[in-house]
Protein backbone atom coordinates (compact mmCIF):
# COMPACT_ATOMS: atom_id res chain seq x y z
CA UNK A 1 0.00 0.00 0.00
CA UNK A 2 1.60 3.61 -0.90
CA UNK A 3 1.97 5.92 1.46
CA UNK A 4 1.65 9.05 -0.23
CA UNK A 5 -1.60 9.66 -2.73
CA UNK A 6 -1.67 11.03 -5.78
CA UNK A 7 -4.39 13.83 -6.01
CA UNK A 8 -3.08 15.94 -9.24
CA UNK A 9 -0.44 16.22 -12.14
CA UNK A 10 -0.79 13.11 -13.27
CA UNK A 11 -0.48 13.31 -16.86
CA UNK A 12 3.49 13.06 -16.33
CA UNK A 13 5.31 10.70 -18.80
CA UNK A 14 5.96 7.84 -16.86
CA UNK A 15 9.47 6.45 -15.56
CA UNK A 16 10.31 3.13 -14.99
CA UNK A 17 12.19 1.90 -12.05
CA UNK A 18 12.87 -0.89 -9.84
CA UNK A 19 11.89 -0.55 -5.92
CA UNK A 20 13.38 -3.62 -3.90
CA UNK A 21 14.07 -5.70 -7.40
CA UNK A 22 10.37 -4.98 -8.31
CA UNK A 23 9.81 -2.92 -11.73
CA UNK A 24 7.72 -0.24 -10.83
CA UNK A 25 6.28 3.16 -12.55
CA UNK A 26 6.43 6.97 -10.72
CA UNK A 27 6.15 10.16 -13.13
CA UNK A 28 8.51 12.61 -14.25
CA UNK A 29 9.64 15.49 -11.91
CA UNK A 30 8.78 12.98 -8.98
CA UNK A 31 11.09 13.14 -6.41
CA UNK A 32 12.86 9.69 -5.11
CA UNK A 33 11.16 10.04 -2.19
CA UNK A 34 7.22 10.05 -3.99
CA UNK A 35 8.28 7.96 -6.77
CA UNK A 36 8.79 5.12 -3.67
CA UNK A 37 6.52 6.15 -1.54
CA UNK A 38 3.83 6.17 -4.03
CA UNK A 39 4.67 2.30 -4.73
CA UNK A 40 5.50 1.48 -0.88
CA UNK A 41 5.63 2.44 2.51
CA UNK A 42 8.97 3.10 3.73
CA UNK A 43 12.66 4.37 2.76
CA UNK A 44 14.58 2.35 4.82
CA UNK A 45 14.69 1.03 8.07
CA UNK A 46 17.01 2.31 10.98
CA UNK A 47 20.35 0.53 11.71
CA UNK A 48 19.52 1.26 15.52
CA UNK A 49 16.19 -0.61 15.73
CA UNK A 50 15.43 -2.09 12.14
CA UNK A 51 12.05 0.23 12.51
CA UNK A 52 10.80 1.69 9.06
CA UNK A 53 11.04 5.62 8.01
CA UNK A 54 9.76 7.48 5.85
CA UNK A 55 11.06 11.12 5.55
CA UNK A 56 9.60 13.88 7.78
CA UNK A 57 10.60 17.19 6.22
CA UNK A 58 10.71 17.08 2.62
CA UNK A 59 12.90 20.16 2.17
CA UNK A 60 16.67 18.49 3.10
CA UNK A 61 16.50 19.67 6.59
CA UNK A 62 15.65 16.50 8.73
CA UNK A 63 18.14 14.01 6.69
CA UNK A 64 15.79 11.17 7.46
CA UNK A 65 15.33 10.48 3.92
CA UNK A 66 18.04 8.96 2.90
CA UNK A 67 17.85 5.86 0.92
CA UNK A 68 20.17 3.65 -0.78
CA UNK A 69 20.74 2.31 -4.35
CA UNK A 70 21.27 -1.02 -4.97
CA UNK A 71 24.95 -0.69 -5.70
CA UNK A 72 25.43 0.93 -2.08
CA UNK A 73 25.00 5.29 -3.55
CA UNK A 74 23.17 7.07 -1.02
CA UNK A 75 20.81 9.43 -1.86
CA UNK A 76 18.95 12.60 -0.35
CA UNK A 77 15.54 11.02 -1.21
CA UNK A 78 13.60 14.45 -1.13
CA UNK A 79 16.30 16.01 -3.05
CA UNK A 80 16.67 14.06 -6.08
CA UNK A 81 14.74 13.41 -8.98
CA UNK A 82 13.71 9.68 -10.00
CA UNK A 83 15.46 8.57 -13.62
CA UNK A 84 14.42 5.55 -15.91
CA UNK A 85 16.89 2.72 -14.36
CA UNK A 86 16.92 3.58 -11.23
CA UNK A 87 17.44 0.55 -8.91
CA UNK A 88 16.56 1.39 -5.35
CA UNK A 89 16.24 -0.38 -1.82
CA UNK A 90 14.10 -0.06 1.04
CA UNK A 91 15.41 -2.73 3.01
CA UNK A 92 17.84 -2.21 6.10
CA UNK A 93 19.98 0.91 6.10
CA UNK A 94 23.50 -0.84 5.91
CA UNK A 95 22.31 -3.65 3.43
CA UNK A 96 20.91 -3.98 -0.19
CA UNK B 1 40.16 45.03 -3.77
CA UNK B 2 37.71 43.43 -1.87
CA UNK B 3 34.66 45.49 -2.78
CA UNK B 4 34.71 44.31 -6.78
CA UNK B 5 33.61 40.96 -5.40
CA UNK B 6 30.05 40.92 -6.15
CA UNK B 7 27.69 40.45 -3.16
CA UNK B 8 26.91 37.50 -2.74
CA UNK B 9 22.97 36.56 -1.22
CA UNK B 10 22.30 32.86 -0.12
CA UNK B 11 18.86 31.37 -0.40
CA UNK B 12 16.15 32.32 -3.48
CA UNK B 13 13.21 32.48 -1.54
CA UNK B 14 11.19 36.21 -1.17
CA UNK B 15 14.39 37.53 1.17
CA UNK B 16 16.54 36.43 -1.35
CA UNK B 17 15.01 37.60 -4.70
CA UNK B 18 13.98 41.18 -3.15
CA UNK B 19 17.46 41.55 -2.11
CA UNK B 20 18.81 40.40 -5.62
CA UNK B 21 16.45 42.79 -7.28
CA UNK B 22 17.56 45.62 -5.48
CA UNK B 23 21.10 45.02 -6.24
CA UNK B 24 20.75 44.69 -9.96
CA UNK B 25 18.61 47.98 -10.18
CA UNK B 26 21.70 49.57 -8.40
CA UNK B 27 23.33 47.96 -11.32
CA UNK B 28 25.74 45.19 -9.40
CA UNK B 29 25.77 41.53 -10.41
CA UNK B 30 24.56 39.38 -7.37
CA UNK B 31 25.82 36.00 -6.85
CA UNK B 32 22.47 34.31 -6.10
CA UNK B 33 22.75 30.88 -4.32
CA UNK B 34 20.02 28.35 -3.85
CA UNK B 35 19.71 24.78 -2.83
CA UNK B 36 16.37 24.07 -4.94
CA UNK B 37 16.69 23.52 -8.56
CA UNK B 38 13.84 26.57 -8.72
CA UNK B 39 13.64 30.00 -7.14
CA UNK B 40 10.81 30.89 -4.95
CA UNK B 41 11.58 29.67 -1.45
CA UNK B 42 9.54 27.27 0.43
CA UNK B 43 6.70 28.90 0.66
CA UNK B 44 6.65 29.72 -2.81
CA UNK B 45 8.42 26.73 -4.36
CA UNK B 46 7.62 25.65 -7.67
CA UNK B 47 7.23 22.57 -9.05
CA UNK B 48 10.15 21.13 -10.64
CA UNK B 49 10.20 21.71 -14.41
CA UNK B 50 8.30 19.31 -17.03
CA UNK B 51 4.79 18.05 -16.99
CA UNK B 52 3.34 19.97 -14.36
CA UNK B 53 0.42 22.27 -14.88
CA UNK B 54 -1.49 23.54 -12.25
CA UNK B 55 -2.28 26.91 -11.94
CA UNK B 56 -0.80 29.17 -9.64
CA UNK B 57 -4.10 30.14 -8.28
CA UNK B 58 -4.42 26.14 -7.57
CA UNK B 59 -0.91 25.84 -5.68
CA UNK B 60 -0.74 28.82 -3.55
CA UNK B 61 -4.65 29.82 -3.27
CA UNK B 62 -4.81 33.36 -1.60
CA UNK B 63 -1.06 33.81 -1.87
CA UNK B 64 -0.87 33.11 -5.65
CA UNK B 65 -0.63 37.31 -6.94
CA UNK B 66 2.24 37.26 -4.42
CA UNK B 67 3.85 34.36 -5.32
CA UNK B 68 3.46 34.74 -9.28
CA UNK B 69 5.33 38.60 -8.18
CA UNK B 70 7.94 36.89 -6.76
CA UNK B 71 8.72 34.46 -9.24
CA UNK B 72 8.37 37.29 -12.08
CA UNK B 73 11.13 39.48 -9.81
CA UNK B 74 13.57 36.74 -10.31
CA UNK B 75 12.63 35.88 -13.69
CA UNK B 76 13.17 39.62 -14.58
CA UNK B 77 16.40 39.98 -13.30
CA UNK B 78 17.87 36.24 -14.31
CA UNK B 79 20.20 37.71 -17.04
CA UNK B 80 21.81 40.18 -14.31
CA UNK B 81 22.20 37.76 -11.46
CA UNK B 82 24.92 34.84 -11.48
CA UNK B 83 22.04 32.50 -10.44
CA UNK B 84 23.58 29.35 -9.04
CA UNK B 85 20.67 26.87 -8.00
CA UNK B 86 21.16 23.17 -6.70
CA UNK B 87 24.01 24.91 -4.97
CA UNK B 88 24.60 24.12 -1.35
CA UNK B 89 26.55 26.44 0.93
CA UNK B 90 27.76 24.29 3.63
CA UNK B 91 30.64 26.35 5.17
CA UNK B 92 31.35 30.45 5.77
CA UNK B 93 34.63 31.51 6.99
CA UNK B 94 37.67 34.04 6.58
CA UNK B 95 35.45 35.70 3.88
CA UNK B 96 34.76 32.90 1.89
CA UNK B 97 31.21 30.31 1.44
CA UNK B 98 32.15 26.70 0.14
CA UNK B 99 29.57 25.50 -2.23
CA UNK B 100 28.93 22.43 -3.45
CA UNK B 101 27.21 21.35 -6.61
CA UNK B 102 26.69 18.23 -8.79
CA UNK B 103 29.50 16.61 -6.31
CA UNK B 104 32.39 19.42 -6.70
CA UNK B 105 32.78 21.94 -3.91
CA UNK B 106 34.02 25.46 -5.05
CA UNK B 107 35.10 28.01 -2.22
CA UNK B 108 33.28 31.99 -3.14
CA UNK B 109 35.04 34.95 -1.83
CA UNK B 110 32.68 37.63 -0.55
CA UNK B 111 33.23 41.30 0.85
CA UNK B 112 29.47 41.54 0.95
CA UNK B 113 27.26 38.80 2.37
CA UNK B 114 23.29 38.56 2.39
CA UNK B 115 21.54 35.60 4.18
CA UNK B 116 18.18 34.52 3.70
CA UNK B 117 18.54 31.39 4.36
CA UNK B 118 14.84 30.62 5.48
CA UNK B 119 13.58 28.05 8.16
CA UNK B 120 11.78 24.78 8.56
CA UNK B 121 9.28 23.65 10.74
CA UNK B 122 9.69 23.33 14.73
CA UNK B 123 8.84 20.00 16.36
CA UNK B 124 9.03 18.67 19.80
CA UNK B 125 8.83 14.30 20.07
CA UNK B 126 5.71 12.03 20.93
CA UNK B 127 5.87 8.64 20.90
CA UNK B 128 5.66 7.26 17.51
CA UNK B 129 6.63 10.13 15.71
CA UNK B 130 9.00 8.22 13.76
CA UNK B 131 6.18 5.86 12.30
CA UNK B 132 6.10 6.40 8.32
CA UNK B 133 2.96 8.76 7.56
CA UNK B 134 4.43 11.37 10.45
CA UNK B 135 5.58 14.59 8.28
CA UNK B 136 5.96 17.95 9.22
CA UNK B 137 3.23 20.75 8.37
CA UNK B 138 5.29 22.18 5.98
CA UNK B 139 6.30 18.59 4.21
CA UNK B 140 2.71 18.23 3.90
CA UNK B 141 2.47 21.45 1.78
CA UNK B 142 5.68 20.22 0.05
CA UNK B 143 4.40 17.20 -0.90
CA UNK B 144 0.82 18.85 -2.50
CA UNK B 145 2.55 21.73 -4.13
CA UNK B 146 5.56 20.18 -5.33
CA UNK B 147 4.77 16.65 -5.74
CA UNK B 148 0.68 16.85 -6.71
CA UNK B 149 0.65 13.88 -3.36
CA UNK B 150 -1.01 13.94 -0.03
CA UNK B 151 0.86 12.44 2.82
CA UNK B 152 -2.45 10.16 3.41
CA UNK B 153 -6.05 9.28 2.65
CA UNK B 154 -6.63 10.48 5.64
CA UNK B 155 -4.91 12.96 7.57
CA UNK B 156 -4.75 14.34 10.96
CA UNK B 157 -3.27 17.80 11.56
CA UNK B 158 -1.52 18.88 14.85
CA UNK B 159 0.33 21.44 16.44
CA UNK B 160 -0.15 25.36 16.25
CA UNK B 161 0.84 28.01 14.10
CA UNK B 162 -0.94 29.59 11.23
CA UNK B 163 0.40 26.59 8.81
CA UNK B 164 -1.60 24.42 10.66
CA UNK B 165 -5.03 25.75 9.32
CA UNK B 166 -4.03 26.97 6.05
CA UNK B 167 -2.25 23.29 5.15
CA UNK B 168 -5.66 21.54 6.35
CA UNK B 169 -7.79 23.85 4.47
CA UNK B 170 -5.42 23.05 1.30
CA UNK B 171 -5.50 19.82 1.84
CA UNK B 172 -9.24 19.66 2.10
CA UNK B 173 -9.62 21.95 -1.27
CA UNK B 174 -7.30 19.17 -2.76
CA UNK B 175 -10.15 16.79 -2.11
CA UNK B 176 -7.99 14.77 0.48
CA UNK B 177 -10.04 13.81 4.31
CA UNK B 178 -8.89 15.62 6.88
CA UNK B 179 -9.25 13.86 10.13
CA UNK B 180 -9.38 16.51 11.88
CA UNK B 181 -7.24 19.46 13.03
CA UNK B 182 -5.63 19.17 16.98
CA UNK B 183 -4.90 22.37 17.95
CA UNK B 184 -2.30 22.52 21.06
CA UNK B 185 -3.58 26.33 22.03
CA UNK B 186 -6.37 26.67 24.21
CA UNK B 187 -9.73 28.41 22.62
CA UNK B 188 -9.29 31.17 25.08
CA UNK B 189 -6.02 32.39 23.76
CA UNK B 190 -6.43 32.20 20.56
CA UNK B 191 -9.83 34.56 21.40
CA UNK B 192 -7.47 36.84 23.38
CA UNK B 193 -5.13 37.26 20.92
CA UNK B 194 -7.73 37.85 17.80
CA UNK B 195 -7.45 41.38 19.05
CA UNK B 196 -3.99 42.25 18.61
CA UNK B 197 -4.44 40.37 15.12
CA UNK B 198 -7.13 43.14 13.85
CA UNK B 199 -4.47 45.08 13.44
CA UNK B 200 -3.74 42.99 10.37
CA UNK B 201 -7.28 42.35 8.98
CA UNK B 202 -6.48 40.71 5.93
CA UNK B 203 -4.38 38.09 7.75
CA UNK B 204 -6.78 37.48 10.18
CA UNK B 205 -9.94 36.74 7.63
CA UNK B 206 -8.49 34.33 6.06
CA UNK B 207 -7.33 32.29 9.16
CA UNK B 208 -11.18 33.08 10.12
CA UNK B 209 -12.03 31.77 6.42
CA UNK B 210 -9.65 28.55 7.41
CA UNK B 211 -11.24 27.42 10.49
CA UNK B 212 -14.75 28.33 8.68
CA UNK B 213 -14.03 25.97 5.60
CA UNK B 214 -13.04 23.57 7.50
CA UNK B 215 -16.08 23.47 9.89
CA UNK B 216 -18.34 23.78 7.00
CA UNK B 217 -16.87 20.51 5.68
CA UNK B 218 -17.38 18.66 8.86
CA UNK B 219 -14.34 18.47 9.69
CA UNK B 220 -13.83 18.75 14.01
CA UNK B 221 -11.42 21.10 15.55
CA UNK B 222 -10.03 20.20 18.87
CA UNK B 223 -8.43 23.06 20.80
CA UNK B 224 -5.83 22.39 23.64
CA UNK B 225 -4.72 19.34 22.53
CA UNK B 226 -1.67 17.72 23.52
CA UNK B 227 -0.59 14.23 21.59
CA UNK B 228 -0.24 10.76 23.49
CA UNK B 229 1.20 8.83 20.81
CA UNK B 230 1.10 8.04 16.88
CA UNK B 231 0.08 4.19 16.36
CA UNK B 232 0.84 1.67 14.03
CA UNK B 233 3.15 -0.90 13.33
CA UNK B 234 4.94 -0.11 10.03
CA UNK B 235 2.90 2.90 9.41
CA UNK B 236 0.11 5.53 11.10
CA UNK B 237 -2.86 3.41 11.81
CA UNK B 238 -4.31 6.38 14.58
CA UNK B 239 -3.76 8.99 16.53
CA UNK B 240 -3.98 8.95 20.20
CA UNK B 241 -4.39 12.53 21.75
CA UNK B 242 -6.27 13.76 24.49
CA UNK B 243 -8.42 16.78 25.02
CA UNK B 244 -8.47 20.07 26.75
CA UNK B 245 -10.27 18.15 30.17
CA UNK B 246 -7.58 15.83 29.75
CA UNK B 247 -9.66 12.84 28.47
CA UNK B 248 -7.59 10.19 26.31
CA UNK B 249 -9.15 9.71 22.23
CA UNK B 250 -8.47 8.20 19.51
CA UNK B 251 -8.79 8.93 15.53
CA UNK B 252 -7.72 6.79 13.07
CA UNK B 253 -6.33 8.27 10.16
CA UNK B 254 -3.45 7.26 8.08
CA UNK B 255 -1.02 10.22 8.31
CA UNK B 256 -0.39 12.63 10.76
CA UNK B 257 0.95 16.28 9.78
CA UNK B 258 2.50 18.56 12.53
CA UNK B 259 4.29 20.86 13.34
CA UNK B 260 4.64 24.06 15.99
CA UNK B 261 5.47 27.05 14.10
CA UNK B 262 8.90 27.96 12.20
CA UNK B 263 12.11 27.67 13.26
CA UNK B 264 15.00 29.63 11.30
CA UNK B 265 18.26 28.26 9.59
CA UNK B 266 20.76 29.96 11.32
CA UNK B 267 23.83 27.54 10.31
CA UNK B 268 25.60 30.12 8.40
CA UNK B 269 25.34 33.27 10.29
CA UNK B 270 26.66 31.39 13.32
CA UNK B 271 29.50 30.40 11.00
CA UNK B 272 29.93 33.76 9.75
CA UNK B 273 30.78 34.68 13.17
CA UNK B 274 27.39 36.90 13.89
CA UNK B 275 26.54 37.52 17.41
CA UNK B 276 23.16 35.73 18.70
CA UNK B 277 20.30 36.91 21.45
CA UNK B 278 17.74 34.93 22.69
CA UNK B 279 14.63 35.82 21.66
CA UNK B 280 11.56 35.63 23.98
CA UNK B 281 8.96 35.38 20.68
CA UNK B 282 10.98 32.52 18.90
CA UNK B 283 12.16 31.13 22.21
CA UNK B 284 14.95 30.62 20.35
CA UNK B 285 18.53 32.09 19.80
CA UNK B 286 19.06 34.30 17.17
CA UNK B 287 21.62 35.85 14.91
CA UNK B 288 21.46 39.72 15.99
CA UNK B 289 19.94 42.00 13.32
CA UNK B 290 19.19 45.87 13.22
CA UNK B 291 16.25 47.26 11.52
CA UNK B 292 17.87 47.50 8.00
CA UNK B 293 18.94 43.49 9.01
CA UNK B 294 22.86 44.16 9.62
CA UNK B 295 24.34 41.59 11.61
CA UNK B 296 27.26 42.08 14.41
CA UNK B 297 29.81 41.32 11.38
CA UNK B 298 30.21 44.36 8.88
CA UNK B 299 29.32 43.18 5.52
CA UNK B 300 26.83 40.24 6.31
CA UNK B 301 23.01 41.54 6.79
CA UNK B 302 20.59 39.27 7.39
CA UNK B 303 16.62 38.56 5.95
CA UNK B 304 13.67 36.93 6.32
CA UNK B 305 12.83 34.15 8.22
CA UNK B 306 16.23 32.70 8.69
CA UNK B 307 17.06 35.03 11.48
CA UNK B 308 13.42 35.76 12.84
CA UNK B 309 10.28 34.29 11.64
CA UNK B 310 7.82 37.28 10.44
CA UNK B 311 6.53 35.26 7.45
CA UNK B 312 7.17 36.02 3.68
CA UNK B 313 5.45 39.08 3.33
CA UNK B 314 8.04 40.38 5.51
CA UNK B 315 10.63 38.73 4.24
CA UNK B 316 10.30 40.14 0.98
CA UNK B 317 10.60 43.92 2.57
CA UNK B 318 13.49 42.79 4.52
CA UNK B 319 15.60 41.38 1.43
CA UNK B 320 14.94 44.73 0.21
CA UNK B 321 15.82 46.66 3.42
CA UNK B 322 18.85 44.45 3.72
CA UNK B 323 20.28 45.17 0.23
CA UNK B 324 19.79 48.80 0.76
CA UNK B 325 21.72 48.88 3.74
CA UNK B 326 24.46 47.12 2.08
CA UNK B 327 24.35 49.46 -0.81
CA UNK B 328 24.18 52.30 1.68
CA UNK B 329 27.77 50.85 3.05
CA UNK B 330 29.37 50.59 0.02
CA UNK B 331 28.86 54.59 -0.77
CA UNK B 332 25.90 54.25 -3.17
CA UNK B 333 22.90 56.71 -2.83
CA UNK B 334 19.76 55.22 -1.68
CA UNK B 335 15.53 56.51 -1.66
CA UNK B 336 15.44 57.65 2.02
CA UNK B 337 11.73 57.67 0.90
CA UNK B 338 11.98 53.85 -0.09
CA UNK B 339 13.69 53.30 3.42
CA UNK B 340 11.47 55.15 5.79
CA UNK B 341 8.47 52.82 4.38
CA UNK B 342 10.34 49.70 4.44
CA UNK B 343 11.03 50.35 7.78
CA UNK B 344 7.44 51.54 8.91
CA UNK B 345 6.24 47.98 6.85
CA UNK B 346 8.34 46.19 8.51
CA UNK B 347 7.74 47.73 12.11
CA UNK B 348 4.22 47.08 11.62
CA UNK B 349 4.81 43.13 10.70
CA UNK B 350 6.91 42.97 13.73
CA UNK B 351 3.85 44.14 16.19
CA UNK B 352 1.62 41.89 13.99
CA UNK B 353 4.30 39.25 14.97
CA UNK B 354 4.04 39.40 18.26
CA UNK B 355 0.27 38.64 18.28
CA UNK B 356 0.56 35.65 16.38
CA UNK B 357 3.01 34.56 18.94
CA UNK B 358 0.15 34.68 21.16
CA UNK B 359 -2.54 33.19 19.04
CA UNK B 360 -0.05 30.17 18.72
CA UNK B 361 2.15 29.81 21.59
CA UNK B 362 4.87 27.06 21.88
CA UNK B 363 3.33 24.22 24.58
CA UNK B 364 5.57 24.09 26.85
CA UNK B 365 4.15 21.99 29.13
CA UNK B 366 4.25 18.89 26.48
CA UNK B 367 8.54 19.88 26.48
CA UNK B 368 8.66 19.03 30.07
CA UNK B 369 6.03 16.21 29.74
CA UNK B 370 8.39 14.29 27.39
CA UNK B 371 8.51 10.30 28.90
CA UNK B 372 12.13 9.52 29.33
CA UNK B 373 11.77 6.77 26.96
CA UNK B 374 10.62 8.98 24.63
CA UNK B 375 12.93 8.97 21.59
CA UNK B 376 13.58 12.62 20.96
CA UNK B 377 16.61 12.49 18.42
CA UNK B 378 15.24 10.63 14.60
CA UNK B 379 18.85 10.26 13.72
CA UNK B 380 20.45 7.71 16.32
CA UNK B 381 17.69 6.99 18.49
CA UNK B 382 18.54 8.47 22.05
CA UNK B 383 15.61 8.91 24.28
CA UNK B 384 14.53 12.30 26.50
CA UNK B 385 15.87 10.59 29.73
CA UNK B 386 19.72 9.89 28.29
CA UNK B 387 19.40 14.30 27.79
CA UNK B 388 17.47 14.52 31.56
CA UNK B 389 20.49 11.70 32.95
CA UNK B 390 23.19 14.49 31.79
CA UNK B 391 21.79 16.84 33.50
CA UNK B 392 20.69 15.98 36.77
CA UNK B 393 24.25 14.03 37.20
CA UNK B 394 25.74 17.61 36.95
CA UNK B 395 28.09 16.13 34.04
CA UNK B 396 26.07 18.86 31.27
CA UNK B 397 24.66 22.45 32.12
CA UNK B 398 24.25 23.59 28.03
CA UNK B 399 23.80 22.37 24.93
CA UNK B 400 26.98 21.98 23.65
CA UNK B 401 28.42 19.68 26.54
CA UNK B 402 24.83 17.35 26.44
CA UNK B 403 25.89 17.38 23.02
CA UNK B 404 28.73 16.00 23.32
CA UNK B 405 27.78 13.35 26.04
CA UNK B 406 24.41 11.95 24.35
CA UNK B 407 25.47 12.53 20.96
CA UNK B 408 21.58 14.39 20.27
CA UNK B 409 22.36 17.41 17.88
CA UNK B 410 25.09 15.15 16.70
CA UNK B 411 23.82 13.05 14.18
CA UNK B 412 23.00 13.82 10.24
CA UNK B 413 20.38 16.56 11.31
CA UNK B 414 22.76 18.17 13.48
CA UNK B 415 20.16 19.77 15.80
CA UNK B 416 17.07 20.63 13.01
CA UNK B 417 14.40 18.54 14.82
CA UNK B 418 15.85 17.93 18.19
CA UNK B 419 18.06 20.92 19.21
CA UNK B 420 14.44 22.83 20.39
CA UNK B 421 13.42 19.64 22.31
CA UNK B 422 17.09 19.41 23.88
CA UNK B 423 17.14 22.78 25.08
CA UNK B 424 14.09 22.42 26.62
CA UNK B 425 14.94 19.44 28.50
CA UNK B 426 18.07 20.77 29.82
CA UNK B 427 16.66 23.99 31.33
CA UNK B 428 13.81 22.14 33.06
CA UNK B 429 16.18 19.64 34.21
CA UNK B 430 18.23 22.40 35.23
CA UNK B 431 15.75 25.07 36.42
CA UNK B 432 17.36 27.78 34.13
CA UNK B 433 15.29 29.30 31.84
CA UNK B 434 15.30 28.50 27.88
CA UNK B 435 17.65 31.16 27.79
CA UNK B 436 19.98 29.43 30.35
CA UNK B 437 21.52 26.70 28.42
CA UNK B 438 23.16 28.12 25.49
CA UNK B 439 22.98 26.81 21.97
CA UNK B 440 24.47 24.36 19.63
CA UNK B 441 27.22 25.73 17.70
CA UNK B 442 26.87 25.38 14.27
CA UNK B 443 29.51 22.90 12.37
CA UNK B 444 30.76 22.79 8.85
CA UNK B 445 29.47 21.17 6.73
CA UNK B 446 26.22 22.61 8.05
CA UNK B 447 24.85 19.33 5.94
CA UNK B 448 26.10 16.10 4.83
CA UNK B 449 28.43 16.09 2.14
CA UNK B 450 28.89 12.79 0.20
CA UNK B 451 32.24 11.62 0.57
CA UNK B 452 33.55 11.60 -2.85
CA UNK B 453 32.40 15.53 -3.06
CA UNK B 454 35.62 17.09 -4.72
CA UNK B 455 37.06 19.65 -1.87
CA UNK B 456 39.58 22.26 -3.36
CA UNK B 457 42.61 23.66 -1.87
CA UNK B 458 41.90 25.62 1.77
CA UNK B 459 42.26 29.46 0.71
CA UNK B 460 45.66 30.34 0.15
CA UNK B 461 47.09 26.79 1.01
CA UNK B 462 47.99 23.99 -1.09
CA UNK B 463 47.18 20.34 -1.17
CA UNK B 464 43.70 18.30 0.29
CA UNK B 465 41.47 20.51 2.56
CA UNK B 466 41.74 18.31 5.69
CA UNK B 467 38.38 19.46 6.84
CA UNK B 468 36.24 16.87 8.76
CA UNK B 469 33.68 15.73 6.24
CA UNK B 470 29.97 13.85 8.01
Amino acid sequence: MALLQRVAEQGRRVVRFTLDGRPVEALEGDTVMTAMLTNGERLRRTEFADTPRAGFCMMGACQDCWVRTEEGERLRACGTFIADGMRLVSGGEWTS
Amino acid sequence: MSELLPPVIVGAGPAGIRAAERLVAAGLRPVVVDEAARWGGQIYRQPPDGGFTRPKTALYGFEAGKADAVHRAMAAIRDRVDYRPRTLVWNCEAGALDLLSDGTSEILPFSHLILATGATDRVLPFPGWTLPGVFTLGGSQVALKFQGCAVGRRVAFLGTGPLLYLVAYQYLKAGVEVAGVFDTTPFAAQARATTGMLRDPATLAKGLLFVGWLRAHGVPIHNGVRPVRAEGAERVEALVWRDARGQERRTGCDAVAFGLGLRSETQLADLAGCRFRFDEADRAWLPERDGAGCSSVPGVYLAGDGSGIAGADAAELAGERAALALLEDLGRPVEAARVKELDGRLARIAAFRRSLSAAFPFPVDWAAAIADDTMICRCEGITAGAVREVARSGQAREMNRAKALTRVGMGRCQGRMCGATMAELLSRTLGTGPDGVGRLRAQPPIKPLPIATIVPSPRGGEGTDGREVA
